[in-house]
């Protein structure tokens, strides 16, 4: 016989035992709003508003008006510009801007003659989503922009697309240099914050702390290990996307070991915070998902980063894995060297110091 | 004077939240005693031990372990300390060799491999050496935990109810090992509450609801007390048992094999209580001296669980 009593009972001890771990609780409400918001507002698959720099060899109505159309589509954002073809260069390399239009010098009065000149726009191509929409809609703009100084003249420009660094536009390119930091952020936040809760939660920490071991015995201890995990991890996902993906490898091995090994770093004591919160290993698990989440969506992992909006992107800043995917596409598919990932180094950097500083206080040398 | 104490804490004072564990504790240890430390469930015994040793800060009082601050000198402590945890807290995925290498290098000592072999061959552990410490039974991981705890030869032991859900036989020969010890100088604390352990110590301290209440010479423990007893042998003790319990004048009855101890506080009540069953053919009535087993039930019982 069913027992209806008794099936309230359980759903009764349920409901309690639900709302006392407050910490699942608010993971429970807190996935759906925080997906529910991310995937409404952060995430754009037709990115716009996209940076771009403009080289300016001429600066007549006519090139006034293609920039003006520009800004007009939303696809892209002028944020500067310039006369040097290094700048532009470099722009492109660190990822500081995605297209850069070249309008060379003379263009206007080639235009009027009808000589047909060319206008240049150079797309980052290594996150093909991100350059696709623009790229796509360059050529008609440009021509909309001058029809009503050309009336008939048709056509009156050629409109030249670079795909750079991936000129053939495979995801794979970008989805692998990608997935290294979503592996490790997810890998090594979670095993060492689970490593060192499972000493909590078997009693063994009591065992630890009653011996004169000093904290940072501990925390240098308990994190080496991961650290070798995680090179391997990195060997393991650098071979497969050489042979079986044919990504290459084009940038300095210098910038890509700093910018592993910090990353690394910054994940492992990232999952002691978390272990001087949590009180189990489960919690320390929920807690890893907490941030394994946004670091999927709000880093330009999956979706063009500079598609989403300024506080989307804001929030991505704050993230570690951000900077570090950053870092390693540049460093593989376009070549950049050491200076070039400067910029996403030190706020690697940055957050490690303060999450290292965090945990060394948080961390218990007593039971109280 | 602290030169000749192991112990020497005064005044400690420690809160969880509203509720405070321990209230005010003094203690004086001297060297080379066995203590019994007694006390019903969350009496506080386990939050006291851990202040003595560093693990926990009182929130008010201080003291010495070792002739070291319980406060600031917390690590010297430890160094000198063995401690063993209430609930097995060694490495069960790891084996009996293994942790005991772990510990001795936590320790920093020297010559690792002989130090273990030796505590090994000690407690009749080698048999189990590459044995994981999960797999061991109650006694035998209780037997691992003593000798991680003495391996760095410790001046103290602070040993947190160490036999509990040990069988009778590894009880008796834990004992044994902490008798040796105690022989070579080491000072031993021992939380219990098991009667036949406390009459093993030296001292008893009993604590209930974080306050100390009795500190004596095991002893001394019944006259402290307070308690006359009758002892009634014979055959048929249960219908004499039914009447006596709850009677007027009797504190506590209680079964020690073919006899009654009967106890009260006061003497005349407690003899009028016995007196239809005293001169009773078959039945030997007599005034007996209170032991130590009558007082410690006396005193358990009055506490019950400090849990609240």
């Amino acid at each position: 016989m069913t027992s209806f009593s008794r099936i309230l009972a359980i759903m009764g001890k349920e409901f309690i035992q639900m709302l006392r771990d407050r910490l699942t609780f608010g993971m429970m409400v807190g996935i759906p709003v925080m997906q529910l918001l991310l995937f409404g507002y952060a995430i754009n698959t037709d990115p716009r508003h996209l940076p771009t720099l403009v080289e300016m060899g001429d600066n007549g109505p006519a090139s006034r008006a293609i920039t003006q159309a520009m800004e007009t589509s939303e696809y892209f954002d002028l944020i500067g510009l310039t006369t040097s073809a290094e700048e532009t260069e470099s722009a492109l390399q660190s990822g500081d801007v995605l297209f850069v239009v070249t309008i060379p010098p003379n263009f206007e009065r080639d235009l009027l003659r009808g000589d047909r000149p060319q206008i240049l726009l150079d797309a980052d191509a290594s996150d093909p989503v991100a350059a696709g929409a623009g790229a796509g809609a360059f050529p008609t703009l440009v021509q909309e922009a001058l029809a009503p100084m050309l009336g008939e003249m048709h056509p009156p420009v050629e409109t030249v697309i670079h795909r750079r660094f991936n000129p053939a536009g495979r995801t794979a390119l970008n989805i692998v240099p990608g997935l290294l930091g979503v592996i490790l952020t997810m890998t090594m936040a979670m095993m060492t914050s689970m490593a060192l809760t499972r000493e909590a939660e078997r009693g063994t920490l009591e065992t630890l702390l009653a011996t004169p071991t000093r904290p940072h015995e501990v925390m240098i201890g308990k994190i080496t290990p991961y650290v070798f995990v995680g090179s391997i991890q990195v060997a393991i996902l650098l071979t497969g996307a050489r042979l079986l993906f044919g990504v290459p490898f084009l940038g300095s091995p210098l910038a890509f070991l700093a910018a592993v090994s910090l990353f690394i770093l910054v994940n492992l004591s990232l999952g002691f915070l978390f272990s001087t919160v949590a009180r189990s290993q489960m919690q320390a698990m929920q807690m890893t998902f907490f941030i394994f989440l946004p670091s999927i969506l709000l880093s330009g992992f999956m979706f063009p980063f500079a598609g989403m909006p300024a506080w989307a992107q804001t929030l991505g800043q704050a993230l570690p894995t951000t900077h570090f995917i950053h870092a390693v596409r540049s460093i593989m598919l376009k070549g950049a060297g050491l200076e070039d990932v400067i910029h996403d180094i030190w706020p690697l950097a940055v957050i490690f110091a303060v999450i290292a500083t965090l945990a060394m206080l948080r961390y218990r040398r007593t039971l109280d | 004077m602290s030169e000749s104490l192991a112990i020497d804490v005064q005044r400690l004072t420690k809160r969880f939240g509203e509720k405070t564990v321990v209230d005010d504790f003094s203690m004086q240890v001297p060297k080379g005693r066995i203590y019994g430390f007694l006390g019903p469930n969350g009496s506080g015994k386990t939050t006291t031990i851990r202040m003595m040793c560093g693990l926990l800060k009182p929130d008010a009082g201080g003291g010495t372990a070792l002739g070291h601050d319980i406060i600031h000198e917390s690590r010297q402590i430890k160094s000198r300390v063995g401690y063993m945890t209430q609930k097995f807290s060694l490495y069960g995925d790891l084996t009996v060799r293994e942790n005991l290498t772990f510990m001795a290098r936590l320790h920093a000592l020297k010559n690792t491999k002989s130090v273990v072999d030796a505590a090994l061959e000690e407690y009749a552990l080698a048999p189990r050496a590459d044995q994981l410490a999960d797999t061991l039974s109650g006694g035998w991981k209780q037997r691992l935990a003593l000798a991680a705890a003495s391996m760095h030869d410790p001046g103290l032991l602070l040993l947190d109810e160490p036999t509990a859900g040990v069988d009778p036989k590894a009880r008796r020969d834990f004992w044994d090992r902490i008798r040796v010890l105690a022989r070579k100088g080491v000072t031993v604390l021992v939380s219990t509450h098991y009667m036949d352990e406390a009459v093993q110590c030296d001292n008893i301290a009993f604590i209930a609801y974080g306050k100390k209440l009795i500190d004596a010479p095991s002893a001394d423990i019944p006259e402290r007390v307070g308690l006359v007893t009758w002892r009634i042998e014979g055959k048929g003790l249960q219908p004499i048992y039914d009447a006596l319990h709850g009677a007027d004048g009797v504190d506590q009855i209680a079964r020690f094999g073919s006899a009654l101890h009967v106890s009260g506080r006061d003497a005349e009540r407690l003899e009028r209580a016995i007196a239809p069953w005293r001169g009773q053919d078959g039945l030997i009535v007599e005034k007996a001296k209170t032991g130590l087993e009558e007082a410690f039930i006396w005193l358990m019982t009055g506490s019950e669980d400090n849990f609240q």
